[in-house]
Formats: structure tokens, sequence, C-alpha cells
């Protein structure tokens, strides 16, 4: 059986309130990809919708995407694993075409956050839980990561400081990403000012500069068969390696506060299955929904051993010119994260940084690229590994 | 005749600020609840604990439970303070969501308001005690030990 390849990579700019509705914003996003990928709609055999549910009013948006699209009478249907829900789009896509049954793949994330309050999408947030016996207690995402947090701040001694720099790197590149929604600097001095709002306490000890943007935004990915793949494109990437993994909802059946397990099982299976170690990563997009994130994953995938995260960060070994660059597009701290199209957009980036077309965020020459994309406080992972030969 | 009326048991409504739950079989937790015991299940076939409670057994597949009562004193494993709150929560910021570990097994919950923060260290011993909420409804929060 051959490989599979993503042969287009498109997304709309991530914005705070985009002006259309869903379709309208799948189109975008689809229309991008399509115009990476050359090909006609009538090459693609079926389409993945993914989404968190509830943001919008529309209940099985797949078929409505798929007239929309022109993606008819081909098979079509919705997936969703929360803020991972596109690269679990992308590991079903994988499979079937694997399987055979299908050749030409498109993944399509998207989410509408806008058409809800943020504190009715926090509510959402917090009902990615356990509605039964966490949510009536009054949770929400930061808070949860605030937990972790801390948790790490106690076993390993990390500090707000610590915190404040992946956020300073975040605004590096979200400065010079033309998708961002965040393209404002962030300094030290703003994170530690008591005056200034990206101070400004959430859920202890995580402040506003420590959360990602609630944003809108669509990915699209084009998958294909090797034989496909050679045909259709001149600039194919591989998958060389797929791990996934999921957790116990409830936080009283966790054992590690300091870390996501689901995120080392993830990686674990992916790195066996492309057969390579943390060492071969030459760039990188991991899930920093919030500063803690990013420190948890570079220690999770093993770019650090467990507490020395840090280090890699007050080092500035996973900006650009580092020996691991990390998030050279804003992540999802300051390129916001429109939850289900987030993975997609990961995707995206590490396509185009193996294609060598990222622009000033380009990393010089990487060969294999990683995509870590995390659902709900650490409920759901995938970790994604891509090659260009 | 007209039939009578069926009752529904939804105790669960009770659970919480806000229950997103009305109708469990584990129901007889607000009712344990309200006689200020926190209780979680165990398996009568395998023995196995739970906390939260549940109905069914995924170990041996058993759905005859008994209840217990979680007693004595845990460990703060971890707790964060929220500043702000999901929408139908903002009567009752700030407040602190954490986790007591009993060994073997965990409570989530909230910190008792009336703990000051200064006083909250991971790896303290506390108690986890029922609290009835400004709306009337029921939950249990955590106090020193």
């Amino acid at each position: 059986m051959g490989r599979v390849a993503i042969i287009g990579v498109g997304q709309t700019p991530f914005v705070r309130a985009y002006p259309g509705s869903i379709r309208e914003l799948a189109f975008d996003g689809f229309k991008d990809c399509m115009l990476d990928a050359q090909i006609t709609t009538k090459d693609i055999d079926a389409s993945i919708i993914c989404s968190a549910p509830e943001y919008d009013k529309q209940r099985s948006p797949s078929g409505v995407f798929a007239e929309y699209l022109g993606l008819t009478p081909q098979p079509t249907f919705y997936v969703e694993s929360l803020c991972s829900s596109s690269t679990t789009g992308v590991k079903l896509a994988y499979s079937l075409i694997k399987s055979g049954l299908h050749d030409v793949v498109t993944v399509l994330g998207f989410q509408k956050m806008s058409e809800i309050s943020s504190k009715e999408s926090q509510e959402r947030m917090g009902r990615g839980t356990d509605i039964q016996w966490e949510s009536p207690f009054g949770t929400m995402m930061p808070a949860y990561y605030a937990m972790f947090a801390k948790g790490h701040m106690q076993k390993y001694g990390t500090t707000l400081e610590d915190l404040a720099n992946i956020r300073i790197k975040a605004s590096t590149y979200g400065q010079i990403n033309d998708k961002a929604v965040y393209k404002k600097p962030v300094t030290m001095e703003m994170l530690t000012d008591p005056e200034n709002p990206m101070s400004g306490p959430v859920s202890s000890p995580l402040r506003v500069g420590d959360c990602c943007a609630n944003a809108d935004g669509c990915s699209c990915l084009i998958l294909a068969s090797e034989e496909k793949a050679k045909a259709l494109s001149k600039k194919p990437v591989w998958i060389m390696g797929i791990g996934s993994a999921s957790a116990p909802v409830n936080m009283a059946a966790r054992d590690n506060f300091a870390g996501l397990e689901v995120a080392d099982l993830a990686s674990k299976q992916a790195y066996k299955m492309a057969g390579i170690t943390p060492k071969n990563i030459d760039v990188a997009e991991v899930h920093d929904c919030f500063t803690i994130a990013e420190l948890m994953a570079y220690e999770g995938l093993g770019f650090a051993k467990p507490g020395e995260g840090k280090d890699l960060i007050n080092s500035k070994e996973t900006y650009k010119e580092g020996s691991i660059p990390v998030n050279i597009d804003g992540g999802l701290l300051s390129k916001g994260h429109p939850i289900g199209a987030t993975g997609g957009s990961q995707v995206r980036t590490i396509v185009l940084q193996l294609r060598g077309e990222m622009g000033d965020m380009q990393v010089k020459n990487p060969e294999v690229g990683l995509v870590h994309n995390i659902g709900g406080v650490g409920l759901y992972a995938n970790v994604l590994i891509f090659g260009r030969s | 005749m007209p039939k009578p009326k069926q009752e529904v048991d939804d105790r669960f409504k009770k659970f919480g600020t806000v229950s997103f739950t009305a109708i469990t079989k584990t129901n007889n937790f607000v009712g344990n609840l309200e006689q200020g015991k926190i209780t979680g299940t165990k398996c009568k076939k395998c023995g196995l604990t739970f906390f939260p409670p549940r109905a069914d057994c995924h170990q041996c597949f058993s759905s005859d439970m008994e209840w217990f009562e979680v007693s004595g004193t845990g460990k703060l494993r971890a707790y964060s303070k929220l500043k702000y709150g999901p929408i139908g929560f903002e009567d009752d910021l700030p407040y602190s969501i954490a986790v007591l570990d009993y060994g073997d097994y965990k409570v989530f919950g909230r910190i008792d308001k009336e703990l000051a923060d200064e006083e909250i260290q991971i790896g303290m011993d506390m108690k986890t005690v029922s609290n009835t909420l400004p709306n009337g409804q029921l939950n249990y929060i955590f106090q020193k030990a």
C-alpha cells in the first residue's frame, strides 16, 4: 500500500468576526486550498467537515458545505473532537485513502465563534468537559489549564516569566503573519505591569496574555494517495506518522497535573510509525491554547525533559533560528484559535514550511515537521509527522 | 379513569450552581447530599470504587452498585481561582476549582470561599463537605482539615 500526501493547503485569515455565514467562510478556506492544489472539485472523492458543535445553529454542516463548495454527489460527513477536530479529520482521510475506498479527500475545519458572546463561548467550552460532575461547579478552559500551570510551577519551579516568554515568542511571529488575528507585539512589561490589561488575572496563575484569542476561521487540506499525488501535484508533502489518544474526561481520574498524558502517548505512536525520534524534527506546530500548554508540549513531545521546557524557551531554542523552531506562525496565542479550523491551520503551516513557502516565517531548510493538536483539557490528542521526501 | 401522573426523579437538577443534567441513575447522590453526605459508588461484584459515582462498572459490566461515603481527608493536588466565569456563574465569582486526592479515588470540586488564598497550598490536607449555594442549589466544597 502506497503513502498518503497532502497536495493542497489553505486557510482564511483568522479574524475577530467573519462578515458572512458559515458556508461562505467555508468557501473562502476551500477556495484558498483549491488554488494551492490546482485541481478541480471533480478530482475530490469525499469531504470531511470538522468543527466543535454549538457555536452556530447549523446541524450537520457537511451537507450544506458539500453543496455550496460543489462537492456533491461525493460522500461527505462531519467529525468533531473539540479543538483537535480537523486533525481527527486528517486521520480519517488518511484511513479512507489507505483502505483504498477513496483516492483524494478534502478535510475542511471551520469555526465561527463570533456567532455567540465571549461568555457564552466560555460556557460552551466548559461543557467540553464533564457536564454531569464538573460543569455545575462553573468550569472553563482557562481554569483547567491554570490547574496544570500551577501543578507545573509546583513540581518544576516554572515561573510566570517563563510563561511570558512563550507569549512574547508567539507575538513575534503573529506580527508578521497576515493570517493572524492578533498582530500586536507583546512585551514582558505588558505582562508584568498591573495596569496593563494583558497582565489581568483570568484564572490564577494565568493572565489574559497567557490565553489564546477566540477567532473565526476556516482551514482546508487535500489528501491524496501516492499515485494520485504524483499525478496531480508537483509538491506533495508526505504523512510519515500519526498518533492519537484519549484521557479520562473528569480531572478526578487524572494522575499528572504537570503534563498531558494524551500528548505523550500520541507522540510516541507517531514517532514509532515514522521511525524517527524527537531529534529528527526540524519544525513543529504545537497546541498553545495557553502558554503553559506550549511548555507542556515541549516536554510531552520529547523536545525537552520533563521540567526543562522552560530552558528551551528562555534560551530561544524554539525561535525561528533555534534548534527546534515551534509555532513560527504565531500559534494559537497570536494567530488565533477558531476551534475546528486550528488543526488544519497547523498542518498548513508545516506543509508550507516543508515546501519552503513560509516567507518571513520560513525556517531554514526543514525536512521533517510535526503537528501537535489537543482537544479539550488534554482529552484528545493527535500528533502528526510530515516529511518532504 | 385518568392515569396517575408518573413521578419523574429529576433530583440532579439541584446539583451545582447550574446543573446540565436532570435525570441520571445516580440521582441518589443528590439525596445523600441533602443529608450532608458526599457519596461515591462501589461495584458489588468486583469491588471497584468510583468518584464521581457511576451506575455501571466498566471493569465487570455489573450495574449492581452500593454507595460509600467520602470521609476523612484528602490531599490537595491541583487548584485555580477563577476571576471570570462562564455564563450563569457570575454571582459566584471569584471561586476556586480543585482536585482532592483520597488515595483510592479523587474528588473534583470547589474550595471553601472562607479559606484565605495564602492558606491554600498544594499537598495540604482537606475534607469534603456539603454546601448550599446562595441560589438554593447544592454542591460540595473543600475545607481545611
